[in-house]
């Protein structure tokens, strides 16, 4: 590291987790100022968390003072008061460490290349947490823009190990390739499976049966991070441990929806070895480590090999000795997917999809910050755009259309003129019109967009507990009870935008459930549970009842095999089901489900509806599906995934999104709400418009890149059915089949995600309370259900189910 | 297509699932907030929305004219989203507006976001308008006598189904009133749980939310309760 850096090269480090590698970032930079103490902000660091920034000017701070060092280092981020901010630039200090939303704003004022001229060295940490994420893509953009304004500068970036070294050689490098420097491995973890003392259940995602267990085993450590996959799922797992925790022993709760304070408690707790658990979901990733934590739980499945591999060093942090970590499967095919990774770590394997191309909205937002700071030329700028590693594909048309829209939004009328966000000088340099519009976009600076969320406190006193999403709270009613925090909280009142609460309460309490929380299984893990599957011989150390299962599907229909696709078909109370043993991943799954139902209509099968979990995916139908192989044919994304994808509601959830980051709307400051209320439009309302005047406005454009990598994964699609070509493996059975039990035990808990589906659901609740009122309904027109929701039909006679909120995040 | 029957204050109106209310008796349409030029209203304050969000509320708008062919529309107020949204319409849309005004006999009542008369627009612009003991207003009157029809408040609702909440616009309506949605393609809502809309249906009452074909009623009790 202190040589690429004595020779001005920029360098990536790769190491695993604990490798001490975040100060061999620093070394050369302490070197360097030790000879040459000249004033002048001389390095930056940069880190997805503002909690590594400050624990690193901490650790800094130690030999710096022993050294007696002239070196000032210090932290800035969106909490830091004005004073401080203000003496930042009258006096910079050498070493500056910062996140990338603060970096955008530094780099957005004009006085921005006074302040970098003397920078010499930027250090970006945790490099794989930041590629391929929209907060990624900003910082890419901003280190081309160092590039051209700093351009003495080496970078120095941090990662830990993973499958796409290149694409963060590139990144790091944002035009020059830099340095490898590789860290061997240390120690491989210690894994093993830990089952609940019941049997193990077929279905469920929570994995409370095992809170004994898992308890024995945290009495037997020293500190133990219990991580789970979900936050609502963290709740239940952390009150199940407490409820049987008769030696009391401390076991905290860390969640990103926590008051900072609260999670700063927790993480000082630990630090002083004040704790023996944590039940955490991915907000303890990342970040600072504890040198005491002894034993890694997982519960759930892992859902990747990296993944797992960083959640299992973060116990241990010792080269020379080896991680111990548990995984505690919540159902059978869990225990395959652990059983599989366990492997894929024994294997030294490394998964998860390379990033994705940057995201044109972070552009829009870069390019209106860029011009915020100082007029460009839109040449000079598209040159500079295309080094960051992320927009290394971009075409000068999209980055046209991406200023355009910056200019004037973009729209064919061209209406917009003289509301123009940018112009022209007679040099053909872009400039921004007016300091109002700069200020608003500095306002608007981030990548990260939260849905509308209410701050949880109790009433009239006492600091805040988190933030809870809006949605969750509409569906309570004062008295209700909830978890959260770790606490059994009752609704009291709502105020302004805060939840005031009480502790305790009556009743089945809810769990908040977060949108968008869960991790489809990666591409690796699957092939190798296809590939355990598929051999007897791998399965003599399963549990009983898992091999029992696994047996029987051998007798009663058939095994899965590497490479073809299996396919089940058989009779159940009338209907007919179609279970496909895909393992893309939920996600996938789901562009699946719409794509066979679509087909299943126009081959005269009656589709009804489907459920998709991340192994297999159940259709069911009114008529016998006898072309099988005929349904899965690679033409299958054609037209219908055009038709589905416009009416998606995904789809308008990710438009949200595109629309706060590329600026076009204002995005909500927290006690400006009620007053904005009158000039913010919806953006489902924009986006109806846009989609029926202008469906290939740069906006949608990058609405869609966004959709078909995220929610509707056609990548997977796409590959599966091509992999599968001529390869699907029809079996007919008489009844269902063991391995289609469990998404069976699913079906019922998918939600409605188009106009249509709502339309159907919205009909039957009426029905529902009208027949239970004793009146008629107000119309007797007939219902149209969209294809992919004709599950609605069939379960309308059924009574709804008592529908808890943590099932939501199921 | 289905409208679903309302009566009123003895009057009987059908209320379309496109937003407006149809007074067949009276050959009247009544729609409410159309919120004309809101896209430029936000433009004005740096937020470049796509810009034909008036296009589309007219295109609703002409609907309901070629679905009723009524002598008189009543605009319930807010047709503007503000006093110079007149003079900000593409000339294109404003023609329409115009030929739609010269066709059917509008009363234009007044709103907060437009309390003056549209510029240069055919029509009646009153505060109120009365006909046959219906009175037309932007904003309720609280303890106002049986038979009112009002806007302003973009009533909205959520109904908790078997496979999640789903919140659309309605009208909202009693023995006494009937509360419309607002029709600009811009405007969005306030959850009818709220204490503005709440209060104004004491005795409770029915929301009707819009639906591709026809409409979902249900009575305020079971509404969710939004956060406002």
């Amino acid at each position: 590291m202190v040589d690429a850096a004595a020779a001005g090269e920029s360098a990536l480090l790769v190491a695993p987790t604990g490798g001490g590698k975040t100060l061999a970032g620093f070394l050369a930079s302490l070197i360097d100022l030790a000879a040459n103490p000249a004033p002048g902000l001389h390095t930056l660091y940069v880190s997805p968390l503002k909690a590594l920034g400050t624990d690193v000017a901490r650790n800094l701070s130690t030999p710096v003072e022993e050294m007696a060092l002239p070196v000032t280092i210090e932290t800035r981020s969106g909490d830091t008061p004005v004073n401080r901010r203000k003496r930042l630039k009258e006096a910079p200090p050498h070493i500056l460490l910062t996140t990338p939303e603060s970096l955008a704003l530094l780099l957005s004022q004009e006085d921005a290349p006074t302040l970098f001229a003397s920078l010499r060295a930027v250090v970006v940490d945790e490099v794989h947490a930041l590629a391929g994420t929209k907060r990624g893509d900003q910082l890419a953009l901003c280190l081309a823009r160092l590039g051209t304004i700093a351009p003495r500068a080496r970078r120095a970036g941090l990662s830990a190990t993973v499958a796409h070294t290149q694409a963060l050689l590139d990144y790091v490098g944002a035009g020059t390739p830099p340095r490898l420097i590789e860290q061997a491995e240390g120690a491989p973890p210690v894994l093993s499976i830990l089952l609940p003392a019941e049997r193990l259940p077929w279905s469920g995602h929570m994995g409370l049966t095992a809170a004994s267990r898992i308890l024995e085993r945290i009495a037997a450590h020293q500190m133990t991070i219990v991580f789970v996959n979900t936050r609502a799922q963290g709740e239940l797992m952390f009150q199940a441990l407490w409820k049987i925790n008769a030696d009391t022993l401390p076991i905290a709760i860390h969640h990103g929806s926590l008051d900072i304070a609260q999670r700063r408690r927790v993480e000082a707790a630990m630090a002083a070895g004040k704790l023996r658990a944590v039940v955490a979901t991915s907000s303890l990733d990342l970040g600072i480590d504890w040198g005491g934590v002894d034993q890694v739980i997982q519960v759930g499945a892992p859902k990747g090999v990296s993944r797992l591999v960083q959640r299992v060093g973060r116990a241990n942090h010792r080269m020379d000795e080896a991680s111990t970590a548990l995984l505690v499967p919540a159902n059978r095919f869990e225990l395959l997917e652990c059983e599989a990774a366990i492997e894929g770590v024994a294997a030294g394997e490394q998964d998860g999809a390379p990033p994705p191309p940057g995201g044109l909205d972070v552009l829009a937002q870069h390019l209106l910050l860029t011009a915020a700071a100082a007029p460009f030329h839109p040449d000079a700028m598209f040159a500079e755009v295309v080094r960051a590693a992320p927009y290394a594909g971009l075409t000068r048309p999209d980055f046209d259309d991406v200023l355009r829209f910056v200019e004037d939004g973009g729209y064919a009328l061209a209406a917009y003129d003289r509301y123009s966000k940018l112009f022209r000088d007679a040099e053909g340099q872009v400039q921004i019109r007016g300091a109002r519009t700069a200020r608003q976009a500095r306002m608007n600076i981030g990548t990260i967009v939260e849905a509308p969320l209410l701050k949880v406190r109790y009433g009239g006193r006492g600091g805040s507990l988190g933030e809870i999403e809006e949605s969750f709270v509409t569906m309570m009613s004062p008295g209700d009870t909830f978890m959260f925090a770790g606490r059994l909280l009752s609704y009291q009142r709502i105020r302004e935008t805060t939840l005031e609460v009480t502790d305790g309460g009556t009743g089945e309490p809810m769990v908040p459930a977060y949108a968008g929380s869960r991790q489809p299984l990666t591409t690796n893990l699957a092939a190798r549970v296809r590939a355990m599957l598929h051999d007897p011989t791998t399965w003599t150390h399963y549990p009983e009842p898992v091999r029992e299962w696994l047996e029987m599907q051998r007798d009663r229909s058939e095994l899965p095999g590497e490479d073809d696709l299996l396919v089940e078909v058989f009779p159940r109370n009338g209907r007919w089901f179609l279970v496909a043993y895909c393992f893309e991943g939920r996600n996938a799954h789901q562009t699946l489900g719409m794509l066979l139902t679509r087909r299943m209509e126009r081959f005269g099968y009656g589709p009804l509806g489907f459920v998709a979990t991340d192994y297999v995916i159940a259709v069911w139908s009114a008529s016998e599906p006898t072309d099988v192989a005929g349904l899965f044919e690679e033409d299958m994304l054609g037209d219908d995934l055009e038709a589905w994808m416009a009416e998606s509601s995904m789809l308008r959830r990710t438009f949200r999104n595109v629309a706060v980051i590329s600026g076009l709307v204002d995005r909500n400051q927290p006690g400006q709400e009620r007053s904005r209320r009158q000039v913010t439009v919806n953006t489902d309302l924009i986006y109806d418009v846009l989609r029926r005047h202008q469906p290939d406005h740069v906006l949608l454009r990058a609405t869609r890149a966004d959709a078909s990598g995220g929610l509707t994964d056609l990548g997977r699609v796409g590959g599966l059915l091509g992999r599968v070509a001529g390869r699907v493996r029809a079996v007919r059975l008489d009844r269902v089949s063991p391995l289609a039990v469990p998404v069976l035990l699913d079906i019922g808990k998918e939600s409605v995600r188009t106009e249509e589906g709502m339309d159907a659901m919205l009909a039957e609740t009426e029905a529902l309370v009208a027949e239970a009122a004793g009146t008629l309904p107000t119309s007797e027109a007939p219902m149209r259900v969209h294809p992919v929701h004709r599950s609605n039909l069939a379960i309308l006679q059924r009574k709804p189910r008592n529908r808890a909120p943590a099932r939501a995040s199921s | 297509m289905t409208a679903a029957p309302l009566h009123l204050a003895g009057h009987k109106l059908l209320l379309d699932p496109l937003g407006g209310a149809w007074w067949p008796e009276a050959d009247t349409l009544i729609v409410a907030d159309l919120h004309f030029e809101k896209g430029t209203a936000a433009a004005r304050r740096g937020q470049l929305v796509p810009p034909w969000d008036t296009q589309a509320t007219l295109d609703r708008l002409t609907l309901l004219l070629r679905r009723y062919h009524p002598g008189t529309v009543v605009a319930l107020g807010d047709s503007f989203h503000d006093v110079h949204g007149p003079g900000r319409m593409a000339a294109t849309d404003a023609l329409r507006l115009r030929t739609m005004a010269e066709a059917h006999r509008f009363v234009w009542v007044l709103g907060n976001h437009d309390p003056t008369p549209p510029a240069g627009l055919p029509g009646l612009a009153v505060d109120t308008w009365e006909q046959h003991g219906l009175v037309f207003r932007h904003q309720a009157q609280q303890g106002a006598a049986p038979g009112e029809l009002c806007g302003h408040h973009h009533p909205k609702a959520s109904v908790e189904t078997r496979a999640g909440r789903v919140t659309r616009a309605c009208f909202v309506a009693d023995q006494r009133r009937l509360m419309l949605p607002a029709l600009g393609a811009y405007t969005g809502g306030l959850d009818v749980a709220s204490h503005a809309i709440a209060r104004l249906f004491p005795r409770g009452g029915r929301a009707f939310l819009l639906g591709q074909a026809r409409l979902f009623s249900f009575s305020l009790g079971q509404m969710q309760h939004g956060a406002a």
